[in-house]
C-alpha cells in the first residue's frame, strides 16, 4: 500500500517527536542531524549503525563480565562508562540515564543491581533500535519519493 | 621548518593564530569510535583537515613524539591544534597532554581536553599543564566553531 509523502512526513514528525517526549532522544540527535548535509547525507544513519553495532558488542562484554566468578566490577565498569559515553554522543537519552545508575552498582559491587540495569539496557536499546528503525524507514521512503525530511519544530 | 604563522612571536599563541587561507590541521583524539567520528565532522564543517588517533601513543607517533626515535624535528606533522578525550585507556588525555607539552617541538601547539565528566580538580590539573580549554562532552558545533574562530583569530 503507497502512501502519499506528506501522509509519510506526517508520520515521520510524530514519530520523531514521540521519542523526544519519551525520553528516547535529547538534544544532542538533533545536534547530529545538524551535522548532515550534502557531503554527507548519511550521516545520521551511518552514526547510529555504528552505535548499534557498538552497543550489540558493550552488552555482550558486560553479560559475560557479569557471568564470571568473582565479577571484576572494575571491568564492567569500563564497558558501562564506554557505552554512556557513546549514547551521550547519539542523544540516546534513556539507555544513557540506566548507565549512570549502572555505574553506581559497580561501584558498590551490587551483583543484583547490575544484573538488573544489564537487563534493563538491553531492553532500552532494544527499543531505541526499533524506535529509529522505524524512523530511518519512513526516511527513506519520503526521499525516495523525492520529499524533504521534517525538521523537529 | 615550521610555516604559517609568526615562528618568530614570542606570544603564546603563536601556533593559535594562522595565516589568512591557511586550513586549520587538526589531531583528534579519543578511543571511541562514533565520537572519532563525530569529532571529525564537526571539525570538517569548520573547516579543518582532520587526522584522528585512537589512543595517546599514536597521537605521539603522528606528531613525531614517538618514545623510540631521539630527535624527531621534521619528521612529525604540522599540527595546529589537537583535542583529545581525557579518559582512554593506557595513556589519558592529560598524560598525552603532558608529552605534548614537555616537548619543544611540540609545546607551543594548543591541546583541548574533552570529558564527558566536569570535575573540577581534573579541569584544574589539566588548565596547570598548559590546556588551552576544557570541553564538555557530547560536543556541539558551536563549541567546534568557538574553538577554531579562536585558532584563526588569536584574541590576544
Amino acid at each position: 500500500m503507497t502512501m502519499d509523502v506528506m501522509q509519510l512526513q506526517r508520520k515521520f514528525s510524530e514519530h520523531q517527536s514521540a521519542l523526544y517526549r519519551e525520553g528516547f532522544l535529547d538534544d544532542q540527535f538533533t545536534q547530529l542531524q545538524k551535522l548532515q548535509d550534502e557531503s554527507s547525507p548519511d550521516f545520521v544513519i551511518e552514526v547510529v549503525t555504528m552505535y548499534f553495532d557498538d552497543s550489540e558488542n558493550l552488552l555482550n562484554k558486560m553479560a559475560r563480565v557479569l557471568e564470571q566468578n568473582p565479577v571484576d566490577y572494575k571491568q564492567v565498569d569500563a564497558h558501562v562508562h564506554q557505552y554512556k559515553g557513546s549514547s551521550a554522543s547519539i542523544g540516546a537519552a534513556r539507555v544513557k540515564n540506566i548507565c549512570a545508575t549502572f555505574r553506581t552498582f559497580c561501584e558498590a559491587q551490587n551483583l543484583e543491581g547490575c544484573v538488573r540495569c544489564l537487563q534493563q539496557l538491553q531492553h532500552e536499546y532494544s527499543l531505541l533500535k526499533n524506535n529509529l528503525q522505524y524512523l530511518f524507514r519512513l526516511q527513506r521512503e519520503i526521499q525516495a519519493a523525492g520529499g524533504k525530511i521534517p525538521t523537529l519544530e | 621548518m615550521a610555516s604559517g604563522s609568526a615562528a618568530s612571536s614570542s606570544s603564546s599563541c603563536s601556533n593559535w593564530v594562522m595565516e589568512n587561507g591557511d586550513v586549520p590541521h587538526v589531531l583528534a583524539v579519543d578511543d571511541n569510535l562514533i565520537d572519532r567520528k563525530l569529532i571529525e565532522k564537526l571539525l570538517r564543517n569548520s573547516s579543518c583537515r582532520v587526522t584522528t588517533a585512537e589512543n595517546g601513543p599514536r597521537a605521539l607517533e603522528f606528531l613525531g613524539l614517538a618514545s623510540d626515535k631521539q630527535n624527531n624535528l621534521g619528521t612529525g606533522s604540522k599540527v595546529n591544534l589537537v583535542i583529545t578525550d581525557y579518559c582512554m585507556p593506557g595513556m589519558t588525555g592529560y598524560e598525552l597532554l603532558k608529552k605534548i607539552k614537555e616537548s619543544a617541538i611540540t609545546k607551543e601547539v594548543p591541546v583541548v581536553i574533552m570529558s564527558s565528566e566536569n570535575i573540577p580538580t581534573r579541569v584544574n590539573e589539566c588548565m596547570e599543564k598548559g590546556a588551552q580549554m576544557f570541553i564538555q562532552k557530547p560536543l556541539k558545533q558551536s563549541d567546534v566553531k568557538k574553538l577554531t574562530c579562536q585558532l584563526m583569530n588569536c584574541k590576544g
